[in-house]
């Protein structure tokens, strides 16, 4: 597995369109190496568009979007989505098929598959079929997926919003390991039980702009915006 | 009505004689609309997919020409194979008209259309749900054509036999590039049309529900593998 180097990002005055409507609004943000970002915010704020747009998906319409980190390349990402797409054959070759567009020549493909699934624990079932597995399954194929390419950076676009109890802590677990190998972890959650639990830091989104960034633990005694202190006594009434 | 019947019970006759020129026409009809679907889907899967998944000035204007395709009629498909094929047309020199080969040939060009057009529908729909994430992996839009085309296999085999279901059926184009000679290019369209004329209800009934029945089977089979495979790959 490569080595994963520290990657800092900078966009500056980020504006995406889509269908007429401003998603992003000349953002600003920047992140810094090594810390885990949980991205939050009320729906529509821009939190997906945001993501896919780091990671190269989306286009923004003006702005621009820099990665700083050793000799000049962007770093290697990966992406995992609220529903997990998989290809129609067996969960192995879901992750082996992702290593060889990726130009990883056999025999480190098959190894580092099996070693992906092994990793999720999924090494059971790596002969079945990926879309008939479960949903918790599948989104740790996902991961498995996404681990196997050794991301400097990881995006993760609401990766539990669809899981039981059960599987939403595997996964969890599964990004705090890998921010804990070096995985630069960026993610948006609705779930504020889990963005305490996993976010370093907590970036605010509320109608395509960045209100605030604030450490985790500080965000959720005393944010710093307005709109983010509405945000959570609407989130946590009982507060 | 009495005539039918009587008709229908000859048919039955022939059929499970094993009539030997029976046995002739259906075979060569198999053999031939087989070679065609076949033919017909190496050059309509991967153009559909193409269509279906590439983005390239024109793509509008090749998409509505495809689905126009669909409406090819089969007999000027035969007139003009006939004329690249005859004697003083450009492809005359080969010397197949009136073989079983320009019968494949005529077919093809029929079958290659219908299966580009539907493949192009089925592609999209599955790049519409994979593009994200195979964009994410890295995987560009070349690269994803083949990956869509093993994705949707199930879906294409569906496809291919619509592809299989128009060279079967096919009569026009066939009785123009093959000329219907007995024994060489007589096949269980041209025989049906043939019997009819001359009024041999019987032959033609049966050739008529053998033709029928092989339409079903092969749809059947289809339909079992599509189930099947819906429910072992999700």
């Amino acid at each position: 597995m490569a080595e994963r180097a520290p990657f800092a990002l900078r966009a500056r005055e980020l504006t995406v369109v889509l269908g007429g409507v401003r998603a992003l609004d000349r953002l600003d943000l920047f992140l810094e190496p090594g810390l885990r970002s949980v991205v939050l915010g009320p729906n529509g704020a821009g939190k997906s568009v945001l993501l896919r747009t780091l990671h190269g998906l989306l286009r923004p319409a003006s702005g621009s979007l820099a990665w700083d980190g050793p000799g000049g390349r962007p770093p290697r990402q990966a992406m995992v989505f609220q529903r997990p797409v998989m290809l129609r054959r067996s969960a192995l070759a879901n992750v082996s098929y992702a290593l060889a567009v990726n130009g990883v020549p056999e025999p480190q493909r098959s190894r580092r598959a099996a070693e992906a699934l092994e990793r999720m624990g999924l090494s059971a079932i790596a002969s079945r079929p990926a879309r008939v597995l479960s949903g918790g399954e599948q989104q740790r194929l996902a991961l498995a997926r996404a681990w196997s390419l050794g991301p400097e950076v990881l995006f993760l676009d609401e990766p539990t919003s669809s899981l039981d109890p059960g599987a939403t802590a595997e996964i969890e677990r599964a990004i705090g390991a890998m921010a804990a190998e070096g995985t630069r972890i960026v993610m948006t959650t609705h779930n504020l039980g889990q963005a305490r639990r996993l976010a370093d830091e907590i970036v605010f989104l509320h109608a395509g702009r960045v209100t605030e960034r604030t450490a985790a633990d500080r965000f959720f005694a005393q944010p710093g915006s307005h709109e983010a202190s509405l945000f959570l006594q609407g989130e946590l009434p009982w507060k | 009505m009495f005539e039918i019947l009587a008709s229908f019970g000859l048919a039955l006759e022939l059929i499970t004689g094993g009539d030997p020129e029976l046995a002739g026409i259906v075979g060569l009809s198999l053999e031939l609309s087989l070679l065609a679907s076949v033919a017909g889907a190496a050059i309509g899967l991967p153009l559909g997919a193409l269509v279906g998944v590439g983005r390239f000035p024109g793509r509008r204007a090749v998409i509505v020409f495809l689905n126009a395709l669909l409406g090819l009629p089969s007999v000027v498909v035969g007139l003009v194979a006939y004329l690249l094929l005859s004697r003083a047309g450009p492809l005359g020199s080969m010397g197949i008209l009136f073989t079983p080969a320009a019968i494949v040939i005529a077919q093809t060009v029929l079958v290659a259309p219908i299966v580009a057009a539907l493949a192009r529908q089925v592609c999209e729909d599955a790049w519409r749900e994979y593009e994200e994430q195979l964009a994410s992996l890295g995987v560009s839009r070349l690269r994803a054509v083949p990956t869509i085309l093993w994705d949707a296999r199930f879906s294409l085999l569906t496809v291919a036999l619509a592809g299989f279901g128009r060279a079967s059926s096919e009569v026009g184009a066939v009785m123009i590039v093959g000329g219907n000679i007995d024994g060489v290019t007589r096949v269980m369209t041209t025989a049906i049309a043939l019997e009819t004329s001359k009024g041999d209800l019987p032959l033609a009934l049966a050739l008529g529900i053998v033709l029928i029945a092989v339409v079903l089977a092969v749809n059947a089979g289809a339909y079992a593998i599509r189930e099947w495979s819906a429910r072992r790959h999700g």
